[in-house]
């Protein structure tokens, strides 16, 4: 049987998730033995002309020139994997989404904002169908392990849909509220292990919302620890503002 | 000569982001040679407005997955300034261990899998297992344990979790620090094979004297967080004064800037540094420069790689040496902050402006803000070292085409690629950032 051919896309994104693929050392190599790596530009010249067992699409869609590119991926791939926040949510990209995009043209580029051109920011999800997503800023290396396990053994992956703070649990932190900040873990799903709680710092909702958060329990919270709502609001906007945006 | 050559090298690859060359000669003259930056425009700076200053390391350093340490380090820094923080010694140290730590991970995946390729004859790093498997497998270990060293220190390599406005959120135990140097002994044993690799290969030979920028201090230290802004053509400011050493300015063929002082273009980057500080080195990098045949000044850009290596020598000693020091005198664990968004007031904050200037791997980065009393952003910009490259590279292009034109296409091609790569562009930084006018301050 021949090895399955994968190819790592980029739309617009900081290419850290990529990485975090170069970031695996030598495994990488026993990865690269069970696949065929047939296009990833950022490390190499070689380009395929035919279909692609596995596509991974990092970043998030932006002008239109990037709808036209996800398509075509989408009509030559059997699977397309969302990989990282920027395409899974939107992720940071949908910031921007929060205010007039001519705006925020003539804020960068003054009077020359035409010569470049963008759209508001979506995930690749709102383009073309996705099989399998890999949420986080950036992804989590074990998932993506998962994942590409189960894309191989043609399975389904099933992301987690229960709050961070379960897993926060099991690591033994002490909650981020009883030290006087805030932390969107309660309405966070999980998948990541509480990376960013386990390091002492606190969850930015960086894999997105959860299908069901329980809002009253978190009214609950903020209300204990006399929160502004408002300002949880605002947290939830650095990585799920092109959700928001979506949903209307 | 009369000769017609056109190279459109479209999605040039081995390079982060997404460029594209194009050169135009008719008839024996070049009409146009320019680098495309393609990259659609993120607007960040117009995302930062309104949010809080605490929050503006984490979403700067999602400018870019390779150096996201560095941008970390620059926005923290320029946050500080901005509203009257000073860290302790402690924070900056084991801030320079970061930059060291970024600065050789970023060399390694440059010199080993964008650039080793190309000198080798092959299209892509996995190419070069065929007859360079050593060398593939090194590069990995070399990277993992960068990787695995910023795990310690910061959680993660790309985009660090622990590194914050007034310190760190987590502060390495004496095992953390033993394992620390342990991989980083490995990694300083790697390197030389590594400078037995490059002095082995083939540079291109070309040479243009460009103005290096870079920054500059009176201490003896290789300056890479702090110093003055200087270059080879004696200029000196201090950093608050960025904006009229970098004077950057629109072209249309680009949606990242270009950058200028007294030339019509200036260069960045590893290249910049050892001409400007190459005294400064110490003994293990400088070794590696007489190993290498390098010398300051060298108007090579094809030798930064060589010049990256230099760097890895420096960075991967004094990274050792402040790690060795935290082993004998101990971390004190009491300076681990909780900040989250201060919505504590744990740090007082101030209104006021405040500016960076950090040497991260492809040359010196800017971060400037403007915030108000309660610490929210009212402007901000960033000026990214590849910006300040491109006009550069596109003077080295115009340079160097009438002086390959008995080549091939093919070898043209292929010497203008390599032309690009050697300067390590980070394509997604240049456009991801883009400029703000700071009317009337």
């Amino acid at each position: 049987m021949s090895r399955p051919k994968v190819a790592f896309f980029d739309l617009s994104c900081c290419e850290g998730c990529q990485l975090q693929i170069a970031n695996m050392g030598e495994m990488l190599l026993d990865v690269l033995g069970l696949i065929d790596l047939v296009e990833f530009r950022e490390i190499m010249t070689e380009k395929w002309e035919g279909d692609y067992d596995i596509a991974f699409i990092e970043g998030s869609v932006t002008n239109e020139e990037a709808i036209e590119r996800v398509k075509e991926i989408r009509r030559r791939a059997k699977n397309v994997v969302a990989y990282g926040s920027c395409a899974t949510i939107g992720g940071v990209n949908g910031m921007k989404n929060r205010r007039p995009l001519e705006e925020s043209k003539q804020e960068v580029y003054g009077d020359k904002g035409d010569w470049y051109p963008a759209i508001e920011t979506k995930p690749v999800h709102a383009i073309i169908d996705v099989d399998y997503f890999i949420h986080g800023c950036p992804v989590y290396p074990a998932e993506v392990i998962k994942v590409i396990k189960s894309a191989l053994a043609g399975l389904h992956y099933q992301v987690p849909d229960y709050s961070v703070c379960v897993e926060c649990k099991f690591n033994e932190n002490v909650c981020r509220f009883d030290l006087g900040v805030t932390c969107l873990g309660p309405v966070t799903r999980a998948g990541c292990n509480s990376w960013c709680i386990n390091n002492g710092n606190v969850c930015y909702g960086c894999r997105g919302m959860l299908s069901n958060p329980n809002i009253q329990g978190t009214e609950e919270i903020l209300k204990t620890y006399n929160i502004d709502p408002e300002l949880i609001a605002n947290k939830l906007m650095m990585y799920n503002a092109a959700m928001e945006s979506n949903d209307e | 000569m009369s000769r017609n050559v056109a190279v459109n090298v479209e999605f040039l690859t081995r390079v982060e982001g997404h460029g594209h060359i194009v050169v135009d000669v008719a008839e024996g003259k070049l009409n146009k040679a320019e680098l495309q930056i393609v990259e659609a425009p993120r607007f960040f700076e117009a995302m930062l407005q309104g949010r809080t200053i605490f929050e503006a390391q984490h979403i700067t350093s999602r400018i870019c997955g390779i150096c996201a340490c560095g941008h970390s380090l620059a926005s923290i820094q320029a946050a500080e300034q901005a509203i009257g923080f000073t860290p302790s010694k402690q924070s900056i140290d084991f801030r320079k261990l970061l930059l060291h730590m970024e600065n050789l991970d970023s060399h390694i995946l440059h010199i080993y899998m964008l650039v080793a390729p190309d000198l080798v004859g092959e299209q892509s790093f996995m190419g070069m297992m065929k007859d360079h498997a050593e060398a593939v497998r090194r590069a990995l270990r070399m990277k993992k344990i960068c990787n695995d060293v910023c795990d310690i220190l910061v959680g993660r390599h790309v985009h660090p979790i622990t590194t914050v406005v007034g310190g760190f959120t987590k502060l390495p135990k004496k095992k953390d620090l033993e394992t620390m140097r342990d991989k980083l002994e490995q990694l300083i044993e790697d390197l030389g094979p590594t400078v037995e690799l490059i002095s082995s290969l083939t540079f291109p030979e070309f040479a243009r004297e460009t103005e290096y920028v870079g920054l500059v201090s009176d201490d003896d230290e290789y300056p890479l967080l702090m110093g003055d802004v200087g270059t080879t053509d004696g200029v000196r400011k201090p950093k608050e004064e960025y904006a009229s050493i970098t004077n950057e300015f629109l072209v249309p063929h680009s949606s990242a800037k270009h950058a200028k002082n007294k030339r019509s273009s200036y260069m960045v980057g590893a290249l910049a540094r050892f001409n400007l500080n190459s005294q400064k080195l110490n003994s293990f990098a400088k070794g590696v420069a007489d190993k290498l045949g390098l010398k300051a000044p060298c108007y090579n850009p094809f030798l930064n790689t060589a010049a990256q290596v230099v760097e890895c020598a420096q960075c991967a000693s004094e990274a050792l040496a402040i790690v060795n020091s935290y082993l004998a005198n101990g971390v004190d664990q009491s300076e681990a902050v909780i900040v989250g968004i201060n919505e504590n007031k744990t740090i007082p904050v101030q209104a006021g402006t405040g500016f960076s200037a950090v040497e991260v791997p492809r040359g010196i980065l800017f971060h400037h803000y403007l915030v108000n009393e309660q610490g929210i952003i009212e402007k901000a910009n960033c000026v990214i070292p590849t910006s300040q490259n491109l006009q550069n590279i596109e003077d080295d292009m115009h340079r160097m085409v009438p002086e390959i034109l008995d080549r091939s296409d093919d070898e043209i091609r292929l010497s203008l690629e390599m032309l690009v790569r050697a300067y390590d562009p980070c394509i997604s930084c240049s456009t991801h950032f883009l400029e703000v006018d700071f009317v009337g301050r």
